[in-house]
């Protein structure tokens, strides 16, 4: 405990903030900070040049050339008067000085200290492959552009690795443009690492409905250039060998977390480990009061899902994590509150608008509540032990409220609303998700780091519970 | 005579002017069950959840107590719009129709009808050129938007006088008054009504066919893709919908604003001053004088609200204008605060069922408040309250008398 936090009054409003990681949850974070009440100094670190922009539309609206990348920044809520260094990426942590070392050699100092350093796109596996002209991802601004110059000068034929939610959005975007292209996924279904393979095989028909080149249990063996080091050909596992000249690399995020190393926080490729407050914990499972985690890399328990650390790549929560993050940070322990956000996210495909609340990844039943799957308009209710713990909707997204109510009521399965348009089978089905889940949302492993342990253990728990009722209570 | 519920009391012609303080009696139980079986809903968040809820039934026919135009033994049960049907028919229907009223497929049908609204103000405000008297409801705000929706939709404006009665007698059945529902006589006029309305439009969308014109009616009746899917009987009742709809509400919009603007004489010397307040002064307005003062609801299935289950089969009523002033939602929600941010009023409801006509209401809505608030110099309201129209559920004054020293150009 700091000399700032000695009392049940006394607010953090001086002294120095660094938030590390320049996109929406570091803005985000640094504009509550100033709605909460705090003027000292705020610095934020980013690795790209450019000022905070948005993602979402990288994928799909800048893709498709409707939308000018640099029309993308982020709007500003709150006027920040902060430091900014945005190009100079965070190599090195000392909480010990506390302080944030810079590539560029400086020493940054922090009173407080806020991780949101997020994640960025999985390379490809071969460095000599994935170094071909040609071979793509799709995170930053810049990849977006890269990839849009591709789609824009016509291509015969686009491949892209993995049939995730990125893969699925580039895929129709190309469609859109009339470009053909190949999907490989090595799963049985596109998308089925986060809704599962039932909802994952309609996603199938639907790419397919849409002119995809949809390959599931396939992958790719060999990317392979020419003498100029340009993009030629894939070969598949399935035995087809493709001329292609761009190959998005789509295979999922992995958490921007090597700059800690050595620091003593419990972070890894999943993430920094952080307790229902956003407190990070380090790797002997101590809670570190003076630093706080937000965004995509975070690892954070929360209430529904007891057991788990989330870990979730979604615009809602860095935005609604950030709000905590500054809450807690500037009113101290009194008035912690803890981070009970349900995981929420959208995607627009295939002229579809798919939504999701709650975790499907971690379900072991779905059923179809709601509408009709043939036209493409239903809801997919999700069920672990007998209780609602998720929902998806393509073209429902209006019925997504009283689903996330459920959700957070832990309402028993299968619901029966006597909705007017149920259909006529209502049935459960096996979710249908991999034996071992996707890095994201991530499963503790069944044998526990010290910090993932105290992440999620009962006391934190009913520590946040009881201060959750209390805030509310007073609010 | 059974006791009256405190909503059926909220409903009464006498507290008609202000039902307002009712309102937060009501709301004190979120969810309240009437001695006559029926669930009130007053609360913010309880309403709008309900709103959205699958289980909650828009279609009188799953209804114990349908409205009466149902109840007639006489006839068969009219085909419902799609303000009366459930999904997936109800998201069908409407989808057809929006077709050719909004975005993507008719972009401009709305935003083309800004300059025609513009003329039509203007004439009916320069009739009044050296008086110092109008009746807003009479002269302006009642056949406003009758001519805008006739001109939209390609219904004769000199057949107003016909069915401005059927309009009135047929909105007249979202009354809940027991006295009224179970009056013989009432039914019988609203029997009448419904029939002499349906020969009416039969013959309208007929002549629609033999010669279009480029009003939405024509558009719509002879769209094929509804040809091949919208029977005659939901043309006609899609059709009465859009009409009644269509103007029965927008009075009150205009109306509630006028009157409110008067009643606090600093916000409209500074809407005179800042013009560009009059788009989110219009969404104020709608919060706290809604021109839909409640909807009816049946639910389909056991649905727990507030610690209350409702159970299924229910009749339900969500209290939208008692939402709109939940403090709970809005702070300060019994102050008119024409600049108010986070306005996410529940007054063109809420889900599937969001108003269809909510772009043109609010369009004729900030044209007509924009200037009637510029020309009239020196407004007074003559009396205050107003005398008000009959009905509960479409709640607006039925007159609104205005002094005023000069009309300006």
């Amino acid at each position: 405990m700091t000399e700032h936090l000695d009392s049940r009054t006394d607010r953090f409003t001086r002294g120095r903030v660094v938030i590390v990681g320049a996109s929406l949850a570091g803005l985000r974070t640094a504009e509550a900070l100033r709605q909460e009440g705090f003027t000292g100094a705020l610095t934020l670190i980013g690795d790209e040049p450019h000022l905070p922009y948005d993602r979402p539309p990288l994928s799909k609206q800048v893709l498709a050339g409707r939308l000018p990348v640099e029309h993308t920044p982020l709007a500003r809520l709150h006027d920040l008067e902060a430091s900014w260094r945005c190009g100079v990426p965070a190599v090195g942590l000392s909480l010990a000085d506390g302080h944030v070392l810079l590539a560029d050699g400086q020493h940054v100092p922090f009173d407080r200290l806020i991780i949101a350093t997020g994640a960025r796109a999985r390379p490809w596996l071969h460095p000599a492959e994935a170094a071909l002209d040609g071979v793509l991802l799709l995170r930053t601004r810049d990849d977006a552009s890269r990839l849009r110059a591709r789609l824009a000068a016509g291509s015969p034929r686009v491949l892209i690795i993995g049939g995730g939610f990125i893969g699925a959005e580039v895929a129709s975007v190309c469609r859109a443009l009339d470009l053909r292209v190949t999907v490989v996924e090595r799963g049985p279904a596109p998308l089925a690492g986060a809704l599962g393979t039932v909802v994952g095989s309609i996603a199938a028909a639907v790419q397919r409905d849409h002119g995809v080149d949809l390959r599931c249990d396939t992958t790719v063996t060999t990317l392979e250039g020419d003498a100029d080091g340009r993009l030629r050909r894939v070969h598949l596992s399935d035995g087809d060998t493709l001329d292609v000249d761009v190959a998005l690399v789509a295979i999922g995020p992995l958490r921007n977390t090597e700059w800690l190393a050595g620091s003593g926080l419990a972070a890894d490729p999943r993430g920094v480990v952080c307790d229902a407050f956003c407190r990070a914990i380090d790797e002997r499972g101590e809670i570190q009061e003076r630093v706080f985690v937000a965004g995509d890399v975070a690892r954070w328990p929360h209430p529904l899902y007891p057991d788990e650390l989330l870990s979730v790549e979604h615009w809602s929560n860095a935005v609604a994590q950030a709000r905590t993050v500054a809450q807690n940070l500037v009113h101290g322990p009194a008035a912690y509150r803890a981070h009970t956000h349900l995981p929420s996210f959208w995607s627009h495909q295939f002229g579809i608008n798919i939504k999701s609340a709650g975790v499907p990844a971690l379900a072991d039943q779905v059923l179809i509540t709601q509408g009709s799957v043939d036209d493409r308009r239903f809801v997919a209710a999700y069920g672990l032990g007998g209780r609602l713990i998720a929902a998806v909707t393509f073209n429902q997204a209006r019925m997504l409220p009283v689903y996330q109510a459920l959700i957070e009521a832990s309402a028993p399965l299968p619901i029966d609303f006597k909705a007017s348009d149920r259909p006529s089978d209502t049935r459960p089905l096996p979710a249908g998700f991999p034996a071992a889940p996707q890095p994201s949302p991530t499963m503790a492993a069944p044998t526990r780091s010290r910090a993932e342990h105290a992440a999620t253990s009962a006391m934190a728990m009913e520590h946040a519970a009881s201060r959750t009722s209390l805030t509310s209570d007073a609010g | 005579m059974p006791q009256e519920t405190l909503f059926q009391e909220s409903a009464r012609v006498s507290n008609r002017a202000n039902p307002y303080p009712l309102y937060a009696e009501l709301r004190r139980t979120p969810v309240s069950r009437e001695s006559d079986g029926t669930y009130v809903v007053s609360t913010y968040r309880e309403v709008s959840s309900l709103l959205y809820d699958p289980r909650i039934s828009a279609d009188p026919r799953n209804s114990a107590d349908p409205p009466p135009m149902y109840k007639n033994p006489n006839a068969p049960p009219p085909e419902p719009s799609f303000i009366q049907l459930d999904e997936p028919r109800h998201e069908h229907m409407r989808r057809l129709t929006m077709k050719h009223f909004g975005p993507p497929r008719s972009p401009g049908r709305i935003s083309g009808m800004a300059a025609r609204i513009g003329q039509l103000v203007d004439k009916l405000l320069g009739a009044h050129q050296g008086r110092q008297e109008i009746d807003i409801v009479q002269d302006l705000s009642y056949p406003l938007p009758v001519m805008v929706i006739c001109d939209l939709l390609g219904v004769p404006l000199e057949d107003e006088p016909r069915f401005r009665d059927w309009s009135d007698i047929l909105t007249s059945g979202l009354d809940p008054d027991p006295s009224l529902q179970n009056d013989p006589a009432f039914l019988q006029r609203i029997f009448k009504a419904s029939a002499e309305i349906r020969v009416y439009m039969a013959e309208l969308l007929k002549a629609h066919r033999r010669t279009p014109n480029d009003s939405m009616l024509s558009a719509f009746v002879n769209d094929p893709e509804a040809r091949a899917q919208v029977t005659d009987g939901e043309f006609m009742s899609i059709a009465i919908l859009l009409l009644i709809a269509g103007h029965e509400t927008t009075v009150n919009l205009i109306s509630n604003g006028v009157l409110t603007l008067l009643r606090h004489p600093d916000l409209l010397a500074r809407l005179r001053r800042e013009p560009e307040l009059v788009p989110a002064a219009i969404e104020e307005v709608l919060r706290y004088e809604p021109p839909v003062q409640f909807r009816n609801r049946t639910t389909l299935a056991d649905v727990s609200v507030a610690g209350v289950t409702i159970p299924k089969g229910a009749e339900i009523i969500l209290l939208i204008a008692a939402a709109n002033r939940d403090p709970l939602r809005f702070p300060d929600a019994d102050r008119f605060i024409p600049d108010r941010t986070d306005n996410q009023h529940l007054s063109f409801g809420s889900g599937v069922h969001y108003c269809f006509g909510a772009p043109l209401a609010r369009v004729e809505a900030q044209i007509a408040l924009r200037e009637i608030i510029r020309r009239l110099d020196g407004p007074v309201l003559a009396v205050d309250p107003p005398p008000y129209r009959f009905n509960p559920a479409l709640r607006g004054p039925s007159h609104l008398v205005v002094n005023f020293e000069r009309l300006t150009d």
